[in-house]
């Protein structure tokens, strides 16, 4: 039987060698344990030796020729063996023994030349000041540009945003974050109210709930025409994800965070997703979904799932989201209340789709249906303001091609 | 001077025992082989230091001890491994760094644990292990049983402080412990003549006061005959014992060393061959009439299906988890 | 509660855990028959015996090593070094025998032991015996590393690290042994991993172990008394594992920091503590961290030089008047 003959790994740290020479020449006879050749590893000169025996039939890297662990690079074999076979399809390394042309030297793109980094605000010079000068500024609205500091080198610290002419809270202005732009609303006297009282009644996050049932039909028939193109598939729960993305969207109201001081209006929505995981729960955020197309929620949804029951998440993928999906219609849950996942004020309870009898123009009719359950946090969001958002979720579940209009 | 201890004559009433010690051998010859093969495909990684060429040794002294006995080894020490009971799958699955191996693989070729079996450990420090040792034997002294600590280490580590560090402790408080230093006459390249101002290492047990025997490493039976001795004494007198086994490696100091590069000749290696413990053992029991020819091809069948049965274990068994990664460094 | 000095606390930690165990036993150079180079094993052998205050020949690798043997098949050994500037000798067995033990063998064997003497400048010892190694060991992965700076201290992480299943290196001050303190006697432990708030305060936090506590703790009295700044003293107790809870708390509380350690400043335990509350409270940081350590040299033994090398009081109060920005 043909013995092949392998560069073989002659040190921890080798993944190639070099033929430092061949002892043995093509016609010589070889027996197991016969010294081969002289291979020049990273460390030393070592012997590769005859694992099998009969005649040298093909040497395939010569003398200073240079290849991977692993391939072949000769062939041991009976007097009159085939040994085509063995031979087909071998690509030698460098200084291959049938051609002692030297291969073309590998071409490489040259390396984009670095752009520049963008400045932050453009030519002004930079601000300095204490990283927690800089997050009581952001916190309560005051421009750094505007403060003169008394630190080493003029670097603006706590005490210079404190004592008389220092805001204490922030007043409106839009803000530049890395989860997108957002606009703080300092909450009336009345809403404070509200969500004190809310608080002391209910626990820290006063929740309250909406339920609907949407008619499925037609999401499903989309899906499946979708899912017809084959490329990507499309699950409910990314049909789902996109459309929450879109009513939202038209619902700032419902895209919020509860700050304490000031409640965090989102312009975009960073939609967080609950997947289950081994011993608990992880929320992937599913970015800008509202701009994403349904394809790209469906790649990316599947990516950050298979990521969280790895464990793989960095923060910044579980974090940061301004509203929640919780779907547990894979378990034949019909329907069911989800917990906020704070500081967003919102998260949806996706049931299963499961037929139905409807009477639709008076006939009973079988039809696909989910029941979907919002939690608001009240102190955000008030029973009118869910119920309109509910509204319009639904208007798109049931009419998807709204989600392009 | 130590004498060096020659070849008992064989007792046909222990013709089972003969039989086993030949196995042992066969199977640390034939598992090494395939390691290195293993090792040249890229199965197993790291370093590598094969025995091949030192089986008396290990096999020899190891059929002397008692279960409750403790070891403690060098690097190269998969055949210690082997001759303690630990099973060929297990070391193979360790050298594969799989975790099935003796050590779930977090230690390697170099790490072989066997904690049941009273094996504490290969160790990769030259000569960190031997004041390890005598401390296990200062553990029995202190507990007041009678198990032996067992040390091997080889010739190079003779000159490291830590050998003299504790020989001197060892016979000034009397500590159960057995140092077998395994003289292959060469410390990776260099040969004991080039590093040691004494040439005969079991003379250095003279500076300690300590008994000492030399012995004939490439024959198990003068070994296991010498290492019954020094157990008996560290056993009913607590007392210390170097042992020097004259052997020889036949391969690389690891594989990916040189079989015999400049330091050696391939006549001297040739030389050593003819020595070789395996067939000086099988040519004495089959001269004896203690193995038959039958026999000799039945043990080397049941050493190759036990070894491809290993090799088999290693491959298809699985990697650590990753979870793993910080799971040993405490205990908790 | 009766005051006892620093090497009673250790002396009656090591004998107390003698008596409830019969497999914890002593070895180190002088630990026997002489009482122990600094005294600390006084009385120990006529109690125990030379079989468990083992009085051993000048060879630190050599009995460190029959230390982590005896701790391999199950034994408590506590191994004293005369002091840890001997100990560089044995680190082979700490570092690359101790600590890697367990995790080489795949969990099959523990090395519960002891490693223990005192460290630190003491006065005019000079280069090769004014030394503090805390960061040298903190550096390895298997290793616990325990500085208390009070006798209460002292005795329970001592109680707790010969309890322990790890290698522990345990770090005693070489100034401290006559330090007295309040040490109940009822049974107690100080458990590994909790740093201790030994002052409260509101402006800055002065982080600190071993003998630095005494300078942080004399600091603060200064800033509170002349400087108007009310510093917490957070003593850690054990460096490895950190105890990065209550450093954060603090630092977050406070939005300054100084530390202050007897090592050299170059990947010494405050770089890492620095390293830690840059990520955990960056936002909460009103001045860059900074610290106070041995000057960069080999220790000098001229007295006024050795002075101006060592973490003093008078460092520590410039360093928080720059973090509170009352100097620049």
């Amino acid at each position: 039987m043909a013995t092949k003959v392998v560069m073989e790994a002659l040190s921890p740290t080798m993944e190639e060698g070099r033929i430092a020479s061949w002892l043995k020449h093509e016609g010589d006879t070889i027996e197991a344990g016969d010294i081969l050749a002289e291979v020049e590893t990273d460390k030393a000169i070592m012997e590769l030796q005859a694992r099998g025996h009969g005649v040298l039939r093909k040497i395939l890297l010569a003398e200073g020729g240079t290849t991977e662990v692993g391939s072949l690079v000769a062939v041991i074999a009976a007097e009159d063996e085939d040994i085509a076979d063995l031979l087909a399809g071998t690509a030698g390394g460098t200084g291959t023994a049938e051609s002692s042309e030297p291969p073309a030297a590998p071409t490489r793109e040259p390396p984009a030349a670095a752009a520049p980094p963008p400045v932050a605000g453009g030519a002004t010079a930079r601000v300095k000041a204490s990283p927690l000068a800089r997050r009581l500024a952001a916190e309560r609205g005051v421009d750094l540009a505007a403060v003169t500091g008394s630190g080493p080198g003029g670097r603006i610290v706590k005490r210079d945003l404190e004592g008389p002419g220092m805001p204490a809270a922030a007043t409106p202005q839009p803000l530049v974050s890395p989860i997108g732009s957002y606009e703080d609303v300092v909450p009336s006297q009345l809403r404070k109210t509200i969500a004190r009282r809310l608080v002391q009644s209910l626990g820290p996050i006063p929740h309250f709930f909406l339920t609907t049932e949407v008619d499925m039909e037609r999401a499903a028939e989309a899906r499946a025409s979708l899912n017809a193109l084959g490329d990507a598939k499309i699950s409910f729960n990314d049909i789902i994800v996109k459309v929450t993305a879109a009513a939202l969207q038209q619902h700032r109201e419902c895209n919020a965070w509860w700050q304490d001081d000031v409640i965090r209006y989102f312009n975009e929505v960073h939609i967080s997703m609950a997947v289950a995981i081994e011993d608990g729960l992880i929320t992937p955020v599913v970015r800008n979904a509202h701009a994403k197309s349904l394809r790209e929620i469906a790649v990316e949804t599947r990516a950050l799932a298979e990521r969280a029951r790895e464990r793989k998440l960095t923060p910044e993928e579980y974090t940061g989201g301004t509203f929640s999906i919780s779907n547990l219609g894979m378990f034949g849950i019909d329907e069911f209340t989800a917990v906020i996942n704070p500081p967003e004020a919102g998260i949806l309870a996706i049931g299963a789709i499961a037929e139905k009898a409807v009477i639709q123009d008076g006939a009973v009719t079988a039809r696909r249906r989910m029941r979907v359950t919002m939690s608001c946090d009240h102190r955000v969001i008030d029973g009118a303001t869910g119920a309109r958002f509910m509204q319009t979720l639904t208007r798109m579940l049931e009419n998807p091609l709204a989600i392009v209009w | 001077m130590t004498a060096t201890a020659s070849s008992p004559a064989l007792d046909a009433s222990r013709a089972e025992f003969y039989r086993n010690l030949y196995r042992q051998m066969l199977l640390i010859r034939r598992f090494e082989e395939k390691a290195g093969e293993a090792y040249a495909q890229g199965q197993i990684g790291g370093f590598c230091h094969l025995y091949i060429g030192q089986e008396a040794v290990a096999v020899g002294s190891i059929a002397a001890l008692r279960d409750d006995d403790y070891l403690f080894t060098s690097y190269r020490e998969h055949a210690h491994a082997l001759a303690r009971g630990t099973t060929p799958r297990a070391v193979m699955a360790e050298l594969f760094g799989k975790e099935t191996g003796c050590s779930k693989g977090m230690g390697g070729s170099m790490h072989l644990f066997d904690a049941e079996r009273g094996f504490l450990g290969g160790h990769a420090i030259v000569g960190s292990h031997i004041p390890i040792a005598a401390g296990a034997g200062f553990a029995v002294k202190a507990r007041g049983t009678d198990q032996v600590a067992v040390c091997y280490f080889g010739e190079a580590a003779v000159n490291i402080g830590a050998f003299h560090e504790t020989l001197n402790m060892a016979a000034l408080w009397q500590l159960p412990t057995i140092f077998i230093c395994e003289n292959n006459r060469y410390g990776m390249g260099t040969a004991l003549e080039r590093s040691a101002a004494v040439y005969d290492v079991a003379q250095r047990a003279c500076s300690y006061d300590m008994a000492s025997e030399r012995v004939d490493g490439m024959d198990v039976l003068a070994v296991y005959e010498t290492m019954r001795r020094a157990v008996e004494l560290a056993r009913s007198d607590h007392l210390p014992t170097l042992i020097e086994a004259r052997t020889y490696r036949y391969m690389g100091h690891s594989m990916a060393d040189p079989i015999h590069g400049h330091y050696r000749t391939k006549e001297e290696l040739e030389e050593q061959k003819a020595r070789d413990p395996i067939d000086q053992l099988r040519v004495r029991l089959v001269d004896a009439k203690l193995m038959s020819d039958a026999d000799v091809d039945a043990v080397e069948a049941s050493v190759q299906e036990e070894i491809e049965g290993a090799l088999q274990f290693a491959e298809e068994s699985p990697d650590p988890d990753p979870a793993v990664l910080d799971q040993y460094v405490y205990q908790s | 509660m009766p005051t006892i000095t620093y090497r009673d606390a250790l002396n009656q930690a090591l004998r107390e855990e003698m008596q409830r165990d019969p497999e914890v036993f002593l070895m180190g150079e002088e630990v026997g028959v002489y009482q122990g180079a600094y005294k600390v094993s006084r009385g120990l052998l006529e109690e125990f015996g030379e079989q468990r205050v083992v009085d051993t020949p000048i060879a630190e690798l050599g009995f460190a090593g029959i230390g982590v043997g005896a701790a391999m098949v199950g034994m408590r050994p506590v191994i004293e070094f005369m002091t840890w500037n001997f100990a560089l000798l044995a680190i082979d067995q700490v570092v690359n025998s101790a600590a890697k033990m367990h995790f080489m063998s795949g969990g099959q064997r523990s090395v519960p032991i002891v490693f223990r003497g005192p460290g630190g400048a003491a006065l005019q010892l000079a280069a090769q015996h004014s030394q503090a190694f805390e960061s040298w060991y903190a550096h390895i992965p298997g290793l616990k590393v325990v500085a208390p700076a009070t006798p209460y201290d002292a005795k329970g992480l001592l109680k707790s690290a010969i309890r322990d299943d790890n290698p522990v290196v345990f770090l005693e001050g070489e100034m401290l042994y006559n330090m007295k303190g309040e040490v109940p006697d009822e049974e107690f432990t100080v458990p590994l991993g909790l740093a201790e708030v030994k002052r409260p305060g509101r402006d800055v936090t002065l982080i600190c172990h071993s003998k630095t506590v005494t300078v942080a703790q004399r600091a603060a009295d200064q800033l509170a008394d002349g400087h108007g700044i009310d510093a917490e003293v957070v003593d850690l107790r054990t460096i490895r594992p950190l105890d990065l809870e209550t450093i954060v708390a603090s630092v977050r509380k406070t939005n300054r920091c100084v530390i202050v350690e007897e090592g050299w400043p170059f990947c010494g335990v405050g770089a890492q503590v620095i390293d830690d509350i840059q990520r955990e409270a960056f936002d909460h940081l009103d001045a860059p961290i900074l610290r106070v350590t041995q000057a960069d040299i080999p220790m000098p033994y001229n007295k006024r030089l050795e002075k101006a090398a060592k973490p003093s009081p008078e460092r520590v109060v410039d360093a928080v008047r720059r973090v509170t920005y009352l100097d620049t």
